[in-house]
């Protein structure tokens, strides 16, 4: 997602520390697959499955996936829900009969984070284990890398989760099932605008990010259409820590919520500064402000704020808390925004294999771009001409050390 | 004009910390006529050390009195240590060398400072930002009108505390004997040694005040904006950098009236024009004053000594 530009430093902190042994991508089956996980820690010398007996071409009566997410590094928690999504939905297709009587099977590749090595391990998914299909990864920049390849060979791949408008463009083989960043804009606007009956909204932007440009341009364009009026229009850089210009600037003009698309990282002392200067509007946002790290630099000051994301485990649809219960069973814990979209996307590859005429390239493509309609645990999945879904998202609270689902705003 | 006073108030809560910061630039640059790219990143130093020490008190004690001043005196004799250390293996073996490599050797520290912090190992913090733990319980010491201008009291505390340590420095260099061997070290290094005045002991202890400055900076600033991080010392550094330039770089007073200068215009100019203009108008005004008194605001240019 967009989490990328401090976990590129870490990463080349990583290349520093690790060069001298050439990690191969690890090559697991879905059977052995956590075990893998777990032994893998970046230290486990892992070898190419070319000269491993045990990791065998895909049998006739199989059909498989690649899978390539990050699973060690700085963005391990990431990939990890991304594949536990994934292998839930297998699982529950192989239980229901398979594709046309095959059994599936996926092979999953570590990505660890890079750009470089998510080319590798599509590299290899398509040339050595000759997958029909490919799925990942979370990170733009790796699922940017990955794009490239699989468009070249003409084998579809479908990333769960990263949403720069850049990915789907890279070619006609290459899907989303989330929705794209500027779509949030809209679904502030239409809640601010709905749910909270606001007249008079104002902007703090952050000017050296691009998501979050994008956000404010949706959304004062059409906060402005449904009759709302934008009082201010203010910026600030990442990294700053003191916003309490800006603050008292828009204080002046009496909005009834501000508008903050930034980061985790600067919103939760944003809203810290606007309690202290005695501005008590709530603070809407989207999903850059998912982390647990919210909860910490905003204190009680950023609870009783909104922000859009993708998924809520709090939303009571059965097939939502279905899906809640089996993770749970299956892996221990809530599935995240990640794990939801992950396990759409494959549940979207198992829809298009079936009813695809056969499994090459052209025909599986021509399949996942009929998707319309299809019931998802992250919303229901349209995708539209420019491959990219077309789906609704969540509006959620922010509480005490959590945040609760309040609505669902559809495109 | 509530809202006037309200700008006021908030530039001067950054200015009196870019001031605290830009002294120890200048102090060094007044002695050792080297710009130490690294005061920054001492500060952020300081201000890891504090949340430490924040941490090992508990959640009782780092809100008492003596728990606030335990913090202070610890990170600014832990940032002390650093300075010494910093000037005694990086520094010193560099001064008779060509003065662009003690500079080079400033950026290379402050790089390793910044970015070395954002490992995640031992008792490195890692790069995500933390919210620094409310040391000082906030309460309001003005209210205007209906909440029109809040004054909190720990911004009168910051402010007593800048202004304390900020005439505190002035007498010492201007009033003790160790003052006055600063300033003759300033003068000419040299020929203050032939006076008989330990150079090598004034300059490490004028790099120790000014990193003990810098640490109780970097506290005070956490204190104001909650959230640290290890990049934090590069945004703060650069700007007490132009606030010391501004004012005449080696000049402490000037160093003061730079960045309160700095700190307020920032404020008006966000305020009242756009907030995209803020850097612009505070990096125009450095070449303004460059270019009508290139020695700064107080500075004098001295003739070059052929």
């Amino acid at each position: 997602m967009r989490r990328f530009v401090p976990m590129l430093l870490a990463t080349l902190a990583m290349m520093v520390a690790g060069c001298e042994k050439k990690t191969q991508p690890a090559s697991t089956d879905t059977d052995t697959s956590k075990q893998a996980a777990q032994g893998q820690g970046g230290t486990a010398p892992a070898t190419p499955p070319a000269a491993t007996p045990t990791s065998p071409p895909a049998a006739a009566d199989t059909i498989l996936l690649g899978v390539a997410t990050a699973l060690t590094g700085g963005q391990a928690t990431f990939g990890i829900s991304t594949r536990n999504g994934i292998e839930l939905a297998i699982k529950e297709a192989n239980e229901a009969g398979g594709v046309k009587g095959k059994k599936l099977t996926t092979r999953v590749y570590d990505t660890q984070g890079k750009p470089e090595e998510a080319a590798q391990a599509v590299t290899r998914l398509i040339n050595q284990d000759k997958v029909v299909m490919i799925l990942g990864d979370v990170a733009s920049s790796n699922s940017l890398a990955m794009a490239e390849k699989a468009q070249a060979a003409g084998v579809p791949m479908i990333t769960p989760s990263s949403t720069n408008p850049a990915v789907t463009e890279k070619g006609d083989f290459i899907f989303r099932v989330c929705f794209i960043d500027p779509f949030q804009g809209f679904v502030m606007a239409k809640f601010a605008r709905e749910n909270l009956k606001a007249n008079n909204v104002a902007v703090l932007q952050d000017n050296k990010s691009a998501y979050s440009i994008g956000l404010t341009d949706v959304f004062t364009r059409k906060f402005t259409e449904m009759g709302g009026k934008i009082t201010a229009v203010e910026s600030y850089s990442q990294g700053d820590t003191d916003y309490r210009a800006q603050l008292t600037a828009i204080k002046k003009t009496q909005p009834e919520a501000i508008y903050v698309p930034g980061y985790y990282s600067e919103v939760g002392v944003i809203a810290r500064q606007a309690r202290e200067l005695g501005l008590k509007v709530p603070l809407l946002g989207g999903d850059g402000w998912d982390s647990e790290k919210l909860y910490e630099l905003g204190g009680s000051a950023i609870q009783g704020s909104y922000f859009s994301n993708h998924y809520s485990p709090d939303n009571p649809d059965p097939r939502i808390q279905k899906f809640v219960s089996d993770y749970k069973a299956a892996y221990g814990g809530v599935p995240d925004a990640l794990a939801a979209l992950a396990y759409d996307a494959a549940k979207v590859a198992v829809e298009a294999l079936k009813n695809a005429p056969d499994t090459s390239g052209p025909a599986l493509k021509a399949a996942i771009a009929q998707t319309k309609n299809f019931p998802g645990v992250a919303g229901a999945v349209t995708l539209d001409d420019k491959r990219n879904a077309v789906k609704p998202a969540v509006v959620l609270k922010v509480g005490d050390g959590k945040s609760d689902y309040v609505t669902t705003v559809t495109p | 004009m509530a809202q006037l006073l309200q700008h006021l108030i908030n530039g001067l809560a950054s200015g009196t910390i870019y001031a605290l910061v830009a002294l120890g630039y200048t102090m060094v640059y007044g002695v050792l006529k080297l710009i130490n790219f690294a005061h920054g990143d001492v500060m952020m130093v300081g201000v890891y050390m504090g949340y430490a020490t924040a941490f090992a008190l508990g959640r009782q004690a780092q809100k008492s009195f003596l728990g606030v001043v335990v913090i202070f005196l610890v990170a600014m004799a832990g940032c002390a240590l650093l300075g010494f250390l910093i000037e005694r293996f990086a520094y010193r073996p560099l001064r008779e060398k060509p003065r662009l490599t003690a500079l080079i050797t400033a950026i290379g520290i402050s790089f390793a400072l910044s970015y070395g912090f954002q490992l995640d190992i031992g008792f490195l913090p890692g790069a995500a930002p933390r919210a620094f733990p409310e040391v000082i319980t906030p309460r309001e010491w003005l209210v205007i009108g209906d909440r029109d201008v809040v004054v909190w009291n720990w911004q009168v505390m910051s402010l007593l505390i800048a202004v304390g340590l900020m005439v505190g420095l002035q007498w010492l260099v201007f009033k003790t004997r160790f003052g006055r061997a600063m300033r003759a070290v300033s003068y000419d290094h040299r020929v203050a040694a032939l006076m008989g005045i330990p150079t090598d002991r004034v300059i490490a202890v004028t790099f120790m005040i000014g990193s003990a400055l810098a640490a109780g900076a970097g506290l005070l600033y956490a204190i104001k904006d909650t959230s640290v991080s290890p990049l934090m010392g590069l945004y703060v550094g650069l700007k007490a950098f132009v606030a010391a330039v501004i004012g005449g770089i080696g000049h402490v007073p000037g160093a003061v009236v730079g960045a309160l200068l700095l700190g307020l215009v920032e404020e008006f100019v966000v305020g009242y024009a756009a907030s995209t203009w803020r850097d612009a108008v505070a990096f125009g005004i450095l070449i303004v004053v460059l270019l009508v008194k290139p020695g700064g605001l107080f500075g004098r240019v001295a003739a070059e000594k052929v």
